[in-house]
């Protein structure tokens, strides 16, 4: 069976002696960390909600777990993803509802109200590393209304592009008269009859 | 040498490696004075194309001076010529080559095992451009390994500046085809989707083969106004509909050829939902392709029309409105290109002062600037339309 996974080098090839410099920057280490986190953590919610909800003293919300469970996976995706920025700023919302959903099981009356606030500790640290990921990992990509150079004069033909249509009128109108085109050395074969 | 290296995703370092040796007989080996940044080569650096291996060295558009000559290039090529390399690699021999149907020539890829399986039959060996077609090193380097070099390259004479050779490697001819593949008429409306540097040598292809209104769609003030510039009427995709501009330049008859310029990586915005969820699906893999340009096409072009896709697409795509394409009686033409079909004629317009395609050339820099010049170009920086990078 095909597998992407045989593929290698041919023999002979250039080999790298000496590697340059890459461009990733930390902030894009990070984003690769708080990914692949947001895919493992999402995975125990989706998979094991009630070891979560015991912990947090807060039974019964298994589907709530559940459902952020599948937002984790799909934030973690997109963090691993080119649009790891949007990934981001996804997680950095999600941890605002994580601290929210945390904040609502800490009652008086809930024995593991502790365990709550180690996770809504938690939960505040990984936030401050996603926004800082965010900020760090801003597209560059230049706004709609960013400053920008126009080509006007690029046209492309030296002798200017009147002369350029009129060539190709002047060719058309040959065509039609019967002179062969040097189109038939091109060798397409499919011209329309 | 140096060379543009990939390492992985968003990730192309200027790494020193090993020189090129000739390994075949009919191997050729240039010394590289330009090559250029493809959008295809976009598709590569962010592994959206798969096959790639950390270690592979990037580039299809190069040219430069024959250093060596195998045994076997039998005087087709000698030290000092100078050439431009296609980017697709020819044996000249089998019978797609004599058909002129070079992209798809049955001998130069050297791992048709991957691609008889992936594609259902192996294509052309690319330089620079995935082991599914033979991951040959590709020429963003000082040298290059030409192999099967009795058949693919492009002389050139002297006296020409790089710069309007060039891109006889890939783009012009790319944009040439794309237009020479919707057999214009002299009444016909030629709409052309994406104004990146094949969009603009599409645009000119059009119009010098004669066609009576070229439209061209993009986003980017910058492109736009290159595309003006070379004769066409713009459509800004984020300001206006792309389909009720298209009706009302044509009566509402819609456009009779429609050119894909753009891709497997569609522009992706709100306004355009299709594109939201195409995104998605092609993060969790279900979807390799971005498709809106073909839906869009599909849906405005006149009945018994013909849609050109010169942009790359990789795997599969979802939602083609099949109904309309086959109702409206399209007819749909694609391909990576053939390059050599057309070379001696485009080269003849160069030299003919017909056509300079350096037109499109925005920045050139030194090779060793490649990796920072690959974000400028991908993020639309600077009004970055082309880079030629100097080794
Ligand atoms: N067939 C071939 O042999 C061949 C050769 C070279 C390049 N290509 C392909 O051609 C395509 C274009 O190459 P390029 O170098 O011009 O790349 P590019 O990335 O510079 O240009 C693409 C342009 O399309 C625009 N665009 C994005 N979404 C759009 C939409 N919905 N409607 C209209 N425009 C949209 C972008 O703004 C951009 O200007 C790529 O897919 C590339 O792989 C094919
Ligand atoms: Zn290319
Ligand atoms: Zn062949």
């Amino acid at each position: 069976m095909f597998h992407f996974s045989n593929i290698v080098r041919t023999k002979g090839d250039p080999k790298i002696l000496e590697g340059g410099p890459s461009l990733k920057q930390p902030a894009d280490q990070l984003a690769r960390a708080l990914g692949w986190f947001s895919i493992g953590l999402g995975v125990v919610e989706l998979f094991a909600p009630r070891r979560v909800t015991r912990t947090l003293g807060m039974e019964g919300h298994e589907t709530l777990v559940r459902a952020f469970g599948v937002r984790e996976i799909m934030a973690g995706i997109m963090t691993l993803s080119v649009e790891k920025n949007a990934g981001l700023w996804a997680r950095v919302g999600g941890d605002g509802l994580d601290a929210a959903a945390l904040l609502s099981g800490l009652t008086a009356d809930n024995p593991k109200k502790g365990n709550i606030a180690l996770a809504l500790l938690m939960v505040g640290g990984i936030a401050v590393l996603d926004y800082r990921a965010a900020q760090d990992t801003k597209p560059r990509r230049p706004s709609r209304d960013a400053r920008r150079k126009l080509y006007p004069n690029r046209s492309g033909f030296p002798k200017g592009i009147e002369s350029a249509r009129t060539a190709a009128r002047q060719i058309a109108a040959h065509a039609k008269t019967g002179v062969e085109t040097n189109e038939v050395k091109q060798g397409d074969e499919r011209r329309v009859p | 040498m140096k060379a543009l290296v990939w390492h992985g995703k968003e990730d192309i370092r200027c790494d020193t490696v090993t020189d090129p040796e000739i390994q075949d007989p009919r191997d050729a080996i240039i010394k590289v004075t330009s090559c250029a940044i493809c959008g295809s080569d976009l598709h590569l650096f962010h592994n959206f194309i798969p096959g790639m291996l950390p270690g592979d060295i990037m580039g299809h558009e190069t040219m430069g001076e024959v250093v060596e000559v195998g045994s076997g290039v039998n005087g087709k090529l000698k030290k000092g010529d100078r050439v431009v390399v296609p980017f697709t690699i020819i044996c000249g021999e089998c019978d797609q080559c004599k058909r002129g149907n070079f992209s798809v020539c049955e001998t130069t890829n050297r791992k048709r095992h991957l691609a008889d399986k992936v594609f259902g039959h192996a294509t052309a060996g690319l330089f620079g451009y995935t082991h599914l077609t033979g991951g040959y090193p590709g020429g963003q380097a000082e040298y290059l390994r030409v192999p099967f070099a009795d058949a693919t390259h492009i002389k050139v004479p002297a006296g020409i500046p790089d710069e309007q050779l060039l891109f006889l490697s890939d783009i012009f001819p790319t944009g040439w085809q794309a237009a020479a593949q919707c057999d214009i008429e002299p009444t016909d409306t030629v709409a052309i989707w994406g104004c990146g540097p094949v969009g603009q040598m599409a645009i000119r292809s059009a119009i010098l083969l004669g066609a009576n209104q070229v439209i061209a769609i993009d986003c980017l003030p910058e492109r736009l106004s290159m595309a003006e510039a070379g004769g066409a009427t713009t459509i800004n995709f984020e300001t206006e509909s792309v389909v009720e501009r298209l009706q009302e330049l044509t009566d509402g008859k819609g456009p009779e050829k429609c050119i894909d310029c753009v891709g497997m990586e569609s522009h992706v915005m709100p306004s355009l939902p299709d594109t939201l969820l195409d995104r998605a699906k092609q993060m969790v893999m279900a979807e390799s392709d971005r498709p809106h340009v073909l839906r869009e096409m599909i849906y405005v072009c006149r009945p018994g029309g013909i849609i050109s896709v010169p942009g790359v697409y990789s795997g599969l795509s979802d939602m083609l409105p099949m109904g309309a394409f086959m109702n409206k009686g399209l007819t749909m033409r694609t391909g990576q290109t053939h390059v050599n079909r057309w070379t001696d004629d485009l080269l003849r317009r160069i030299e003919e002062g017909e056509i300079d395609p350096s037109f499109v050339i925005t920045h050139t820099v030194a090779l060793a600037q490649g990796p920072e010049m690959y974000q400028v170009f991908r993020d639309k920086r600077d009004s970055c339309v082309k880079v030629v990078l100097k080794p």
